[in-house]
């Protein structure tokens, strides 16, 4: 199988078999990442913009690794507050990024379905690391690449994400993800946080966590954020942390052998007790490493699929 | 100067007529409807429109237009709206207030009725503020504006939340004659949603607004016209269950009427997947059910009419992220086609649907159009119900072509518009 698109949006588009394809190739990926000189010529030439309009560090930094090993020229643009407040719209900024050579950008904003307008507005090739509350499809790949890894087979594993599922891309991504490659997801999590008819996507919903975590394979933990709370979803941290807050008693009732995943930045003492984070169980920095395995594989993908000059 | 538009089925619901036959205009007026013409087609200076195979009903009325102007010229225009109008088929057009300056004051009406006497080919009736600058708190001049010419208040775009004020707006009206259109949101509920809530904004992670924060707002207004005894508008009703509610307020006798957009009986939020920005409207596209129920409730009556609430942007302004992109379908192109869809699918007679474009609107506000009796302004359409209309929306008449039907094929097609016996638009690719 060839892979054939010029971008990548979201997992919600991607078949089975292009998932199986990009995991495939980051295992390759990871091959270069585990050599002496980590450094392939298959980018070199073709001009790579990180367009970050929401500030990240692991996601950005694990990209521009990805795009070097790959030989490629990178650019990081982060527009500044003020470029924004003089007006120039996103197209319009992605427009000369476009005329200065750019043949791949990769973005990141905070409001859903940016990624699609430059896809349709531009000839370059569109990779979202992360819009809004709905995709971050790199995120997702790397948990599902993980997953793969430790447990060798994704179909039939229960997984469980569990919180602030309305807002969270993450969460997202890894149910289209993981429900394409034939595992059982479930959602736990204050019902203000629960999006509305997400079970017709093929998962479970529960509001209990002792009760969702029974068997899981997988743990997901999701970042919670505080401006949530002056929104009204949840009364306080100290309640959230009580009822959705994993730790090391929770997760007893998990199989013996569950992996506890978080896309981080992690908060210590809320989402994740410091024990668990650090435990044995707890694959958080594994993720991280793979990621840029994962990126490579994204990048490569798109930029051979004939979508670049 | 005399027009006869011969040999049409023409359908006026204000004298339920449904014929074949003539229509004989003269100095601007219907004169009457002559079964012999062939005198008349001789004499000199006669314009004699071939209605064969058409329907020739009263020219349109929309309740609910954004004409944008003063204040958002690049928007939409009087000149430029009314253009829209006329090739829609409407020959009167009820404009909304959120205009800059916000028309909240007589010398704002006088401005715009001015404007529409010079450079406007259509009637145009403006509806005022409920509150100065549409700010929910202080009763803008109503009775000024009326005098002035406003035939309605409304602070669409921008509902009037304080409970106590709407109250008061409905019980000043009273003194002249007026309805309240209401803009029912409870913008709390909304909370800056900028679609549908469901299973669509779920998938798309974008912010929902469900159609509870439309339907408490209907259930308050209901509920203080029962208590003021005012006539209540509800604008572009999108959910199941205003329409509910509507009903049954109907049934207890409470004056409210209500009107529906083509976009809200013809398309689901499903339209919003790829984030069409020009499907986001507000109120939503919302879900099957409630796409059916408007159906419904235009079947049994509860709607009363059809509105466009025409809302024209610029291309630039619709070219941005779906979250940063305004509201508005610009609709006054389309609304004929997509709504004989509702003739051909059973849910409307053509006369009804002629009903609900003319008679019922223009009695909302109480002017006096929507009719083909004698004697009355000679406003008149001429379509094609069956001629198969590409939607192309650059070449809309309306600066808007923020459309989500380009590309779509539908049947009908207006072939003349006459304002006050003046032919004011004519179809230049089909006639005879």
């Amino acid at each position: 199988m060839r892979f054939q698109r010029k971008h990548i949006l979201g997992l919600g588009e991607l078949s089975a078999e292009e998932i199986k394809l990009i995991l495939d190739t980051a295992e390759s990926m990871k091959e270069v990442s585990e050599r002496d000189v980590k450094k392939v010529p298959a980018l070199k030439g073709v001009t790579v913009v990180n367009l970050f309009f929401e500030p990240s560090t692991r996601t950005r930094s694990s990209f521009e690794i990805a795009e070097k090993r790959l030989s490629a020229d990178v650019l990081n643009f982060t527009p500044a507050q003020s470029s924004v407040v003089k007006g120039e719209t996103l197209l319009d900024t992605a427009r000369n990024l476009e005329a200065m050579g750019a043949s791949v950008i990769v973005i990141r904003h905070s409001m859903s379905g940016a990624p699609w307008l430059l896809a349709r507005e531009l000839s370059a090739s569109i990779i979202n690391a992360g819009d809004g509350s709905h995709e971050h499809p790199s995120q997702a790949l790397l948990d599902l690449f993980t997953v793969r890894e430790i447990k060798k087979e994704i179909r039939g594993l229960k997984v469980l994400i569990v919180g602030d599922i309305a807002h969270s891309r993450v969460a997202r991504s890894n149910i289209w993800g993981f429900v394409k490659l034939g595992a059982e997801v479930r959602l736990v999590g204050p019902p203000t946080m629960i999006p509305r008819d997400i079970e017709k996507l093929d998962v479970s919903v529960f509001y209990n966590l002792e009760e969702a975590i029974r068997d899981v394979d997988v743990v997901m933990m999701l970042r919670i954020q505080k401006e949530r709370q002056e929104s009204g979803l949840f009364p306080s941290l100290r309640e959230y942390s009580k009822f959705y807050g994993l730790t090391r008693d929770k997760l007893k009732l998990a199989k013996d052998d569950v992996i506890v995943m978080h896309p981080g930045p992690i908060n210590r003492g809320i989402e994740l007790s410091s024990e668990v984070a650090d435990d044995v169980h707890s694959v958080i920095l594994d993720q991280v490493a793979n990621g840029i395995a994962v990126r490579m594989a994204m990048l490569y993908l798109v930029a051979s699929a004939g979508g670049t000059e | 100067m005399k027009i006869i538009i011969k040999g049409g089925r023409i359908i006026d619901p204000s004298q339920e007529m449904d014929t074949v036959g003539n229509v004989l205009i003269e100095n601007g007026v219907i004169k009457g409807f002559p079964s012999d013409i062939r005198g008349l087609e001789k004499e000199p200076g006669v314009r004699v429109i071939d209605a064969t195979g058409k329907v020739v009903s009263p020219g349109f009325v929309d309740l609910h237009v954004h004409l944008r102007e003063p204040g958002f010229e690049h928007k939409e225009t009087i000149r430029t709206g009314c253009e829209a109008a006329a090739a829609g088929g409407f020959t009167s057009v009820v404009c909304m207030p959120n205009t800059n300056p916000v028309n909240d004051n007589a010398s704002v009406t006088e401005y715009i009725l001015l404007k529409a006497r010079t450079q406007g080919m259509v009637n145009v009736f403006p509806v005022g503020a409920i509150t100065k600058g549409q700010r929910g708190e202080i009763l803008a001049e109503i009775g000024e504006m009326w005098e002035a010419g406003c035939v309605a208040v409304s602070d669409d775009g921008r509902p009037v939340m304080n409970s106590r004020v709407m109250r008061h707006a409905m019980e000043y009206v009273k003194a002249f004659g007026i309805p309240v259109i209401s803009h029912a949101e409870d913008i709390n509920l909304s909370a800056n949603g900028v679609m549908n809530e469901g299973f669509y904004s779920t998938v798309l992670g974008l912010r929902g607004i469900p159609n509870a924060s439309e339907e408490v707002m209907v259930a308050r207004d209901i509920t203080l016209a029962e208590l003021t005894g005012a006539h209540l508008h509800i604008a572009h009703v999108s959910t199941r269950g205003s329409v509910r509610l509507i009903r049954d307020a109907k049934e207890r006798g409470i004056r409210v009427t209500a009107e529906a957009t083509p976009h809200h009986f013809t398309l689901t939020d499903k339209a919003v997947l790829d984030y069409d920005t020009n499907a986001k409207v507000n109120p939503p596209l919302r879900s099957e059910e409630d796409v059916e129920a408007i159906k419904e409730g235009l079947r049994d009556g509860t709607i009363d009419v059809i509105a466009t609430d025409h809302a024209p942007h610029s291309e630039d302004e619709k070219k941005v992220e779906f979250d940063l992109a305004p509201f508005g379908i610009s609709g006054l192109e389309t609304a004929l086609p997509l709504s004989l869809k509702l003739v051909k699918d059973g849910v409307l007679t053509l006369p009804e649907l002629i009903k609900k474009l003319t008679l019922n609107p223009a009695r909302i506000i109480g002017i006096q159009k929507g009719t083909l009796r004698v004697g009355s302004a000679a406003d008149v359409v001429v379509f094609d119900t069956d001629r198969v209309v590409k939607v192309d929306r650059y070449r809309f008449r309306s600066k808007g072509k923020n459309t989500p039907f380009h590309g779509w094929e539908l049947s009908g097609c207006v072939i003349y518009t006459i304002v006050g016996g003046k032919i004011v638009y004519s179809h230049n690719v089909c006639c005879f």
